[in-house]
């Protein structure tokens, strides 16, 4: 059966697979947090095991093609003899390469914490986890907050190489509708003018909330 | 689980992976130089020049840095034919990586270049250098230098970035780790080497990289 698409059409075909890049994102980015404060606290922590470990964890991510990882969560899950759908391959692989990122990004932010914060606390009679608690992290989470922002748009563009192992979100749905269309220049102009709409907001209130949350610190 | 590793097809297929490593190092080689020169240009024109041809490399520079380098590389390779520019698979890979690290490092870049001491330049104009001679012998090396590492880090971020090519048909690694496992069936054996391929790969540019910035740039920062 033959079916005419409108440009219409076709842009709604796109925003409906977009939810889907938004769920997807959402959930790489949320439990990529978790676990990437697990590998932060490995990382800062006083075990040295763990410090290798998390280094290593790191190298190994950022060291390594997105896709190479997707593809490796897509068979590797298969090897255990389940039958892995798409979206849980993915999802997989985007948690662990987030959590990746964002413990190093954040590692930057506590090691950015001077040394005479730690030692006042020291001096207080605070142990660890109350130095972390109530005067490194508090400091630390404020110069965070940018980064952290800025790369969740990194995830949002992430998502788009989940379409190549088969996850039908706004880049595969883009491939689809160009089958059965053959516009792909209007295709994947819409498409990529929706990834701006959602990464566009991202960087900007990163860059706005650098500005903002620096001006304590612009003074010396 | 039961599963037997089989890697015993390495052998066999490793002239298919060094054509695969070959391709992926061409690809950022030349990517990395158009695309630094891309950025160094934009990088002058946001900076220093003229206001009214500011608004374009703006808008490139925000649409390139937000959408996903696989929708550019789709958009060049099968978009732009239907308006009549036509690429192989190789062009459009290389034109790709390039446009994608073009508006990357412009914005390293003018960092650096906004890094500047006022003074520079006006040590520049007393000397009677016009503000291109300024830029071109007072201001660019050492603003280069300044985010030599920033820049480096994105270049094997894009490196990285290109397994995507393999989508068009570029014959590059993530190509060949594909063809394998689709001739032997060990998918999960393909992908782990060409895996510790690229590992291998992004340590040995960052060791390069910055091989290189102690080459191009001899002096220390003040």
């Amino acid at each position: 059966m033959m079916m005419e698409f409108s440009t219409w059409d076709i842009l709604r075909n796109l925003l409906l697979a977009a939810r889907w890049t938004i769920l997807l994102s959402l959930v790489s980015f949320i439990g990529g947090a978790l676990v990437g404060l697990l590998i932060l606290f490995l990382r800062i922590g006083k075990g040295r095991t763990g410090r290798v470990l998390a280094a290593g964890y790191v190298e190994l991510f950022q060291g390594t093609p997105l896709l190479m990882q997707l593809f490796l969560a897509f068979f590797g899950l298969g090897l255990f003899g389940i039958d892995v759908p798409a979206w849980l391959a993915a999802a997989t692989a985007l948690i662990l390469w987030t959590a990746a990122f964002l413990a190093e990004i954040w590692r930057g932010c506590v090691e950015a914490i001077r040394r005479g914060q730690w030692e006042a606390a020291a001096s207080l009679g605070m142990g660890y986890i109350q130095q972390m608690r109530w005067v490194i992290l508090p400091q630390a989470l404020r110069i965070a907050v940018p980064p952290t922002v800025g790369f969740s748009m990194q995830v949002v563009k992430g998502t788009a190489l989940t379409s190549i192992i088969g996850f039908v979100e706004l880049s595969k749905a883009g491939s689809m509708v160009t089958n059965a269309t053959f516009q792909p220049f209007t295709v994947y102009g819409l498409v990529a003018l929706i990834y701006f709409a959602l990464c566009w907001p991202l960087s900007k209130s990163s860059q706005m909330l650098e500005r903002k949350l620096n001006a304590p610190h612009s003074h010396h | 689980m039961t599963y037997q590793f089989d890697f015993s097809w390495i052998a066999e297929y490793l002239p298919l992976l060094l054509a695969g490593i070959a391709v992926t190092l061409e690809l950022i080689f030349v990517g990395a130089l158009v695309g630094v020169s891309l950025g160094i240009t934009c990088a002058w024109i946001r900076a220093l020049g003229p206001c009214w041809l500011r608004p374009p490399f703006v808008a490139y520079v925000e649409l390139i840095r937000n959408t996903p380098f696989l929708i550019q590389l789709f958009f060049i390779f099968f978009g732009l034919p239907s308006i009549g520019v036509q690429f192989s698979e190789l062009q459009a890979a290389n034109l790709a990586m390039a446009v994608n690290l073009g508006a990357y490092s412009c914005e390293i870049i003018r960092a650096g270049i906004q890094a500047t001491p006022r003074g520079q330049y006006e040590a520049g104009a007393s000397l009677a250098m016009t503000p291109f001679e300024t830029f071109r012998h007072v201001v660019m090396i050492p603003a280069l230098q300044r985010i030599w590492p920033a820049l480096s880090s994105q270049i094997v971020i894009v490196m990285l970035g290109s397994a995507v090519v393999s989508q068009i048909a570029a014959e590059d690694l993530t190509f060949a780790a594909n063809y394998i496992q689709s001739r032997n069936f060990r998918a999960f054996e393909a992908y782990i080497v060409a895996t510790a391929i690229y590992l291998l790969l992004s340590i040995l540019l960052r060791q390069g990289l910055r091989g290189l910035g102690w080459a191009l740039f001899p002096r220390r920062l003040p």
